[in-house]
């Protein structure tokens, strides 16, 4: 009995040991390729699909490493999920997908990991500008940008086809065409929108406006210029006539509705091809891809969408492995999976490639799709600014704004209130708004 | 007792006249304090976990409610501002209101529901009474979060059991997630899920009328009618009160249902819904933890101010 407690004492204290040991060799070496050799568990919450191959990749080439990839949720649920365990302090993953609007939140409350001492810096000049310097702040680098989301129209060429209509090339000729389609088909809808703060700030960017500016500790919040109004009087009519499908975007509806022709197009970002292939198979050789709508012919502007990166919270006690699956994923053998499942990369060297430039997608029936993508990418409108609480200004984008979408209240109206409530948080959190 | 412990002192040898008497007072003074703490002992697992779990998070509650924490600036002390903030917030009242609102409405008629049913089973004239009872139950059973789901997808006019109905018989049901009705949608749901536990509360109190009453009253000739309300509902009224106190908690902490069909109505069901929906947005989409508190302590008082009321007027000898 006693030798049987003590040989299991020895024991325990041997793993102990031996644990604390490893536990000093990864905070001695903070070598990221070191940790990966050495092994250890990760956690990743992250809703992007072409993740799942890169994990299995990394487990193959790292048998040491367990990753357990897990979808909490898209976007602002992501964001609550993320805040929830920063906020109690355990529990929480040890890497982020963050939006690139979402980084200002999560820098300004401390909760990420400074990626410089793994030598993040270094990889500067091998990313786009704009994803890059979504991603980092004064040179301090919070985490490596995995994809961009330049803007394009997404739609549904069959259906064009069938009820002969025109691929519009401005938002006018937009709009008539949902009144077209809707018209030779009550079940379809040229479009879907419940209320997306990402989506209407994205068309106030491309039509010009800047309704938000931060300098400093001092917010200034405008939803009514010139460009927000541009936007307002296009989707108003559009919304009074009931011309925009209720659906709420990525819910099962949504997914449905875009593979049985309820909803006929997209104007979103360039990371959708994945999710089309993903999420909607029965669409599979119907949909296309065209330049974005513009406000004036003959124009190429465009905005960004969405687009994240991935981030090691200041929390995870893995820091060194996870920075290593970080290079993996984003500038390592994993971009290269993750562009061949569809994604948009956020680095130079796959966006000018011939290779990337000129495949071709059988989901959307052998079109040479990122030719377009990438054009956009070099037409997006500069200096655009988010809120450095972007996340929890879309989280009560509906609550305001979205009013608009179920009364007599008009879009105009409902991004004035948005304003209002962003102003009165902004004062509250010690910014000075303007 | 006593008698045994003390009993040694008999033994000690009278070589004083004093002695005897010295020792026996220490002895029971030690006896008395040792009682004394003994029984803390006992009292000691319950008090940790008491004070654990359910004093400390209250405390913490209340030093975070007195603190501002800023974006820019950090945390600061400000006393009351965020109680004199609460009680000034429209948004904050209207979710009190809605909630109330939902309070007037759903819990009586879920309460009405459940004593007819435990009425009808209890009355013995029901054929396969054991299984309507749990049938009826059996809702309980469902997790609020599934059950919201369930009927989130029931009630979708595009995809769901509406909209079938709608399209299979020609109907037009107007949309039960649209801004003016999802109260009631939710007040469906939680009537459906917790009738059968209201109903086996009022069902458990009817069992235990002594058999003799009733004897009584078919004797002096009384119809089912006024054996319900002359001895049936009076016995159960203690349990009558102890349901409704239960619904009003609930009702005022409302959350799972609008925070699940929140995903199928973004616009209807806003962040605020409820004051506790608008607790949740505070502290983890707007990181207003302090704020956040306040909201939580203001509701938790008056939450308990209500039910203390009710219970004062529901067990009142003479009402």
């Amino acid at each position: 009995m006693s030798t049987k407690t003590t040989r299991r004492l020895l024991a325990g204290t041997a793993l102990a040991l031996s644990a604390a040991l490893g536990l000093t060799a990864c905070g001695v070496g903070q070598d990221p390729s070191k940790a990966a050799a050495e092994g250890g568990e990760l956690t990743i919450w992250a809703w992007e699909p072409t993740l799942k191959k890169v994990v299995e990749a990394y487990e193959e080439e790292h048998p040491e490493v367990k990753i357990d990839l897990v979808n909490v949720g898209t976007g602002n649920d992501q964001y609550t999920a993320v805040q929830n365990a920063i906020s109690a302090g355990s529990g929480g993953p040890d890497i982020a997908q963050l939006e690139y609007f979402a980084m200002g939140q999560f820098e300004l409350s401390e909760s990420l990991a400074e990626l410089n001492e793994f030598g993040a810096d270094k990889l500067a000049d091998q990313f786009a500008t704009g994803p890059w310097e979504g991603m980092s702040t004064d040179s301090k680098v919070y985490g490596l940008p995995m994809d961009s989301g330049p803007m394009a129209l997404f739609y549904n060429a069959a259906l064009f086809k069938k009820h002969n209509i025109d691929v519009p090339k401005t938002w006018e000729q937009y709009a008539a065409a949902a009144r077209k389609l809707h018209e030779a088909d009550p079940k379809s809808y040229m479009v879907n929108d419940t209320g997306d703060a990402g989506f209407i700030t994205s068309l106030i960017w491309q039509a010009g406006g800047k309704p938000f500016t931060t300098q400093g500790t001092e917010v200034g919040i405008n939803l009514n210029d010139e460009g927000a109004q541009k936007v307002t009087k296009l989707w108003q009519p559009l919304l009074d006539d009931k011309m925009v499908a209720p659906i709420t975007s990525w819910s099962d509806e949504w997914y449905k509705g875009l593979g049985d022709g309820t909803i006929a197009s997209l104007v979103t970002g360039a990371w959708m091809p994945a999710n089309m292939e993903s999420g909607v198979a029965e669409g599979s050789g119907d949909w296309k891809v065209a330049p974005m709508p513009q406000w004036e012919d003959g124009n190429m502007a465009t905005a960004e969408n969405g687009g994240s990166g991935l981030s090691v919270l200041k929390d995870s006690k893995n820091a060194a492995l996870a920075y290593d699956f970080l290079e993996f994923a984003t500038v390592g053998e994993g971009a290269d999976l993750r562009i061949s499942q569809g994604a948009f990369p956020a680095t130079t060297k796959d966006l000018n490639d011939e290779e990337f430039l000129n495949r071709k997608f059988d989901y959307f029936g052998g079109q040479q799709i990122n030719k377009v993508l990438s054009d956009s990418s070099a037409n997006v409108v500069p200096g655009w600014s988010y809120l450095p609480f972007q996340a929890y200004a879309n989280s009560i984008f509906n609550d305001t704004a979205g009013k608009a979408y179920i009364s007599n209240t008009t879009l105009s109206d409902g991004l004035g209130q948005w304003q209002k409530s962003l102003q009165t948080y902004a004062t509250d959190q010690g910014f000075t708004a303007k | 007792m006593s008698n045994t412990i003390t009993t040694p002192t008999a033994h000690t040898p009278p070589s004083s006249p004093g002695a005897p008497v010295t020792p026996r007072r220490r002895r029971q003074r030690t006896f008395a304090t040792r009682t004394r703490w003994t029984g803390w002992g006992f009292l000691a697992p319950f008090m940790a976990v008491f004070i654990l779990v359910f004093i400390a998070p209250i405390i913490y509650s209340i030093y975070l409610s007195l603190f501002h924490t800023q974006l820019v600036g950090g945390t600061s002390f400000v006393g009351f501002d965020n109680y004199v903030r609460a009680f000034s917030d429209p948004v904050f009242w209207g979710g009190l209101l809605r909630v109330s609102l939902f309070l007037a409405i759903q819990v009586p008629i879920m309460l009405g529901i459940s004593l007819l049913v435990a009425l009808a089973v209890d009355s013995g004239r029901l054929y396969g009474s054991d299984f309507f009872r749990i049938s009826i139950f059996l809702p309980y059973a469902v997790p609020a979060v599934v059950a919201s789901l369930m009927w989130g997808f029931m009630y979708g006019r595009r995809f769901g059991l509406v909209g079938q109905l709608n399209e299979f018989f020609g109907w037009d049901i107007p949309d039960l997630l649209g801004p003016q009705i999802v109260l009631a949608s939710i007040g469906n749901i939680v009537t459906w899920e917790f009738v059968g536990y209201n109903m086996l509360i009022f069902y458990a109190a009817l069992r235990v009328i002594p058999s003799s009453l009733y004897e009584a009253a078919a004797i002096d000739g009384a119809g089912q009618w006024r054996v319900i309300t002359a001895i049936k509902i009076p016995a159960i009224r203690g349990a009558l009160v102890v349901a409704t106190i239960f619904s009003i908690i609930g009702s005022f902490q409302l959350f799972n249902e609008p925070s699940i069909l929140q995903a199928l109505a973004p616009n209807a069901i806003t962040s605020t819904y409820t004051p506790n929906l608008y607790a949740y947005s505070l502290s983890f989409s707007g990181q207003q933890q302090n704020y956040s508190a306040t909201v939580a302590i203001i509701m938790g008082l008056i939450t308990m101010v209500i039910a203390y009321v009710v219970q004062l007027r529901g067990m009142r000898k003479d009402a």
